[in-house]
């Protein structure tokens, strides 16, 4: 954890609620851009947490999605209180997917979301417990790609 | 190549009159796996896709997509336009199929450079 002053945000991701899906991703988005982080770096975070975000809404009844800014890296933090990961594992295969198929008919449950965050984030962390919940931690160093 | 460019040489409905067409293309993506889209389209490409619900216009402002293009004149929601609207998000519809759009934006040289 970085030392120096940060800004944050948090939201709160209703489960089920696709009219707002990726409502906090895009908030978090805009203020990346305001705080002028480089658009490749605010790329990746927020593909990072729409990913993490749509997770919430399908399938774990709601949560919330934190964003912390500082100077060298922004930190993502998605906690929900839901049905939690049996094989994490698993879950993090390429193409591996519960999702229910209305979601798969809407283009989710590809099976690509937590590759997407792991591929996306410089440190990437998931603790889940069946019947507990799953937080999820990603980090996103500032250093871009274009320099 | 910009998006206006692709309006007037192809067959496109612009559904979201007040977005600004002035954008540059750089390349194009079709795919209708929202997951996909968000790890392989760019900013500035082209997206065809046959979904028209509203999470396409949050994942297409999320990568900051040129403009999107939904094929085979699949429906597309008003919450879909309502949402790019807010998000500055080129929206067309088509009558032509993706693989045909595909082809079309091809031939005018999306994607070939």
């Amino acid at each position: 954890m970085s030392e120096n002053k940060s800004v944050k945000m948090e939201f709160e991701v209703a489960g089920g609620d696709f009219e707002r899906a990726g409502e906090a991703s895009a908030k978090i988005k805009r203020m990346l851009q305001r705080l002028g982080i480089a658009a490749d770096i605010v790329r990746r975070i927020a593909i990072g947490t729409y990913e993490a975000e749509m997770n919430v809404i399908i399938h774990a009844g709601g949560g919330k999605v934190a964003a912390e800014v500082f100077t060298d890296a922004t930190e993502i933090t998605v906690t929900d209180a839901g049905p939690g990961i049996p094989d994490i594992d698993k879950a993090l295969q390429e193409g591996w997917s519960t999702a229910p198929e209305y979601a798969r008919q809407m283009g989710f449950g590809a099976g690509m979301g937590l590759p997407n965050m792991v591929k996306c984030s410089d440190k990437f962390d998931i603790q889940s417990e069946v019947g507990v919940g799953t937080t999820i931690r990603m980090r996103f160093e500032h250093i871009s790609e274009d320099l | 190549m910009k998006v206006k460019d692709i309006m007037a040489a192809l067959p496109v409905k612009l559904l979201t009159p007040e977005a600004a067409l002035d954008g540059e293309i750089a390349g194009g993506y079709a795919s209708d796996l929202l997951s996909n889209v968000m790890g392989q389209a760019q900013p500035g490409m082209v997206w065809v896709t046959m979904q028209g619900h509203q999470n396409v216009a949050a994942v297409a402002s999320l990568i900051g997509v040129a403009a999107v293009i939904v094929a085979g004149d699949s429906p597309v929601a008003e919450d879909t336009l309502s949402k790019a609207a807010l998000n500055e998000v080129v929206i067309f519809s088509t009558e032509l199929s993706a693989f045909e759009i595909i082809g079309r934006l091809y031939e005018l040289g999306v994607g070939k450079e």
